[in-house]
């Protein structure tokens, strides 16, 4: 764009900087108005990322993928469904039974609910991997943390409105939660309640923060997570920041421009997730009762506790833990505190080097035995809380929290691996 | 216009501007605060949720010896134990494994601050709601029922929770609480309600 001076005519060009041919038609038409070509330039093509991203890379991308599903098929599911305690079960059917393709649009996106966490949760693995919360990233996994809190939110919520009786009495769980909170706790719990029990005020409001709130949080959470993004840069697997070394012409000569290269290999992987997802929407979409719970199937009935009531898979980890201890206050407490600690793993974390790669055995242990622990404590909160699966979650819970409590030790004692100074990277 | 006095940049007086701009905050603040109360307050329970929450008659009668009925108050079940003498008995003798066997730190109307935990010792009245997450205990009334020193109670299938036939939390139970007893009176000896007491409607 040609900068006008008072007068009108052109100013004179800044010394170094070469008179652009004028464009013409719409495309120019557009940009003087919106800056579509600069966007393109500064955030895809001209946007450097490290040429040696692997497997672990495509989770990113493909949450944001599932974020349009999950999008669009519940704008299709509101179209509907009846929210209400007398006509949610009802209307839920009816879209299985009834609506053309209702089957479809309501298992897509109860399993994409699934495949949110799924992707997420290899999402924020791979930050401990390579140590992608370390500075000057910390904003940037502080953002996650809140869209995944967001997310969890906004699944939970969701889980509710079918009105199945294991909705019901997640609902009366979860909610009772904050009831624990000394003093203020239980007309906190009515107070989020609307009413003396789990009733129709409650899901009614949960209906309006799943589909306006909670989606429009974390629109704006994600557009600020890929801003800090594209700010500092994307990390990699040596954890090397390839801006640090740059070429003659001042591009990174470790980067290469996020298109054509990496649109296209996530694309490639999102036709790969689409495969998977797929089977599951088809063939098993409840997942043996791990993405749609049997109890569900039944109406809510607060005369009447499933046998079993645990959360759907993504939750049971924290779950777990809350069942774990033997007092109520301290099992909230420890299970509000075994998902907020993550946000502190940004100044946990003392190692001189990012990725685990270069970390010690110190670190690559405790990384194995918290990722046992996760997975462990995610089986232990859907078997019964009895017995042995107790004794065993209190085990990985003290194992899960020790890796964090302990990480300003280990990874400050443990003697680590020479970083190369280029990233390691070799053509397919 | 002419009378404008024009002044330079070093003699503005920046602490008048600060403190203005401090308080226009403020009062900007105090304005969204007030603001917030109506969307705050509408999440309390509506009229119609609290004209729904009045109290709710029983008939003592039919409920025999050593059974349980269920009546809802306030869309909760509210629990109603005919203890048999054999039943009272089993409520004592094992108060060393209760968390709260005075009832000290748990939530009931004086009158159910006793060991019976209810006005007579007869009928056992409870929020049939465990105090550990909110779901519905079970009646697991006879002795050895869960394991062979189990003097009969109630047992929470969620976390495993156990109380016994007086409410009252044994030791190992993620509760730590007594169940909750609600405010209830009989206007004649074959009537229960429950909302309601001597201090007037919950």
């Amino acid at each position: 764009m040609a900068v006008k001076t008072a007068t009108g005519a052109p100013a004179p060009l800044p010394t170094g900087v070469v008179a652009q041919p004028a464009k013409i038609g719409f495309w120019a038409w557009l940009n003087r108005r919106l800056p579509v070509e600069e966007f393109i330039t500064t955030q895809m093509t001209g946007y450097w990322a490290p040429k040696n991203f692997n497997f672990w890379y495509f989770f990113g991308s493909l949450a944001l993928a599932v974020l349009v599903l999950q999008l669009l098929s519940g704008i299709y599911l509101a179209m509907f469904y009846k929210v209400g305690a007398a006509t949610s079960f009802d209307s839920v059917e009816f879209i299985m039974r009834e609506v053309d393709y209702g089957w479809l649009i309501r298992y897509l996106h109860s399993t994409g609910a699934s495949a949110f966490f799924i992707v997420v949760y290899l999402h924020m693995y791979r930050a401990l991997l390579y140590g992608s919360y370390r500075p000057p990233r910390e904003l940037l996994w502080l953002m996650g943390m809140l869209i995944y809190l967001a997310l969890m939110a906004e699944a939970f919520m969701g889980y509710v409105l079918p009105w199945g009786n294991m909705s019901f009495w997640g609902a009366q769980v979860i909610v009772n939660l904050f009831g624990t909170i000394p003093g203020i706790g239980p007309g906190l719990v009515e107070w989020i309640r609307g009413d003396y029990a789990i009733a129709d005020a409650t899901v009614n409001r949960f209906f309006a923060l799943h589909v306006a709130l909670l989606p429009l949080a974390l629109l704006l959470l994600v557009v600020l997570h890929l801003t800090a993004l594209h700010e500092v840069g994307s990390n990699n697997p040596d954890g090397i920041e390839i801006h640090d070394k740059v070429g003659r012409d001042g591009k990174p000569l470790d980067g290469i421009p996020f298109h054509p290269y990496y649109t296209v290999k996530d694309i490639f992987g999102v036709a790969v997730f689409a495969v998977l997802f797929a089977i599951v929407v088809f063939f098993v979409p409840t997942l043996g009762g791990l993405f749609i719970e049997t109890p569900n199937f039944e109406p809510a009935n607060p005369l009447s506790t499933p046998l079993e009531i645990h959360p759907v898979w993504y939750f049971t980890p924290y779950y777990a833990i809350l069942r774990a201890v033997p007092n109520q206050r301290l099992g909230a407490l420890l299970l509000l505190l075994s998902v907020a600690v993550f946000l502190f793993l940004p100044w946990l974390d003392r190692s001189p080097v990012k990725s685990m790669r270069y970390k010690g055995w110190m670190s690559r242990t405790a990384l194995a035995l918290f990722t046992v622990s996760f997975v462990a404590l995610g089986y232990l909160g859907l078997q019964p809380a009895s017995g042995v699966y107790v004794v065993l979650a209190r085990i990985f819970a003290v194992i899960y929290f020790l890796f964090f409590l302990l990480m300003p030790f280990y990874t400050k004692l443990e003697s680590v691996k020479p970083v190369p100074e280029r990233v390691i990277y070799h053509a397919h | 216009m002419a009378d404008h006095a024009v002044v330079a940049d070093d003699e503005v007086d920046l602490s008048r501007r600060k403190f203005l701009t401090s308080a226009t905050i403020a009062t900007g603040a105090v304005g969204v605060a007030f603001a917030a109360v109506p969307f705050i307050e509408s999440w309390n329970p509506s009229e119609r949720a609290r004209a729904e929450g009045e109290p709710v008659e029983m008939d003592l009668a039919k409920i025999d010896p050593g059974q349980m009925a269920v009546t809802l108050w306030r869309k909760t079940p509210i629990y109603v134990v005919r203890r048999t003498p054999d039943m009272l008995a089993r409520i004592s003798g094992h108060d060393s494994v209760l968390k709260d066997p005075n009832s000290e730190y748990s939530d009931q109307p004086p009158y159910a601050k006793n060991t019976q935990r209810s006005r007579t010792g007869e009928f056992l009245v409870l929020i049939g709601v465990c105090t550990h997450l909110g779901c519905l205990p079970k009646q697991r009334f006879a002795v050895g029922e869960l394991y062979p020193s189990w003097p009969g109670g109630f047992f929470c299938p969620c976390h495993g929770s156990r109380f016994d036939l007086a409410g009252r939390v044994f030791d190992g139970s993620p509760a730590s609480t007594n169940l909750r007893v609600p405010p209830y009176l009989y206007p004649n000896p074959r009537t229960l309600v429950v909302g309601k007491d001597e201090k007037g409607v919950a």
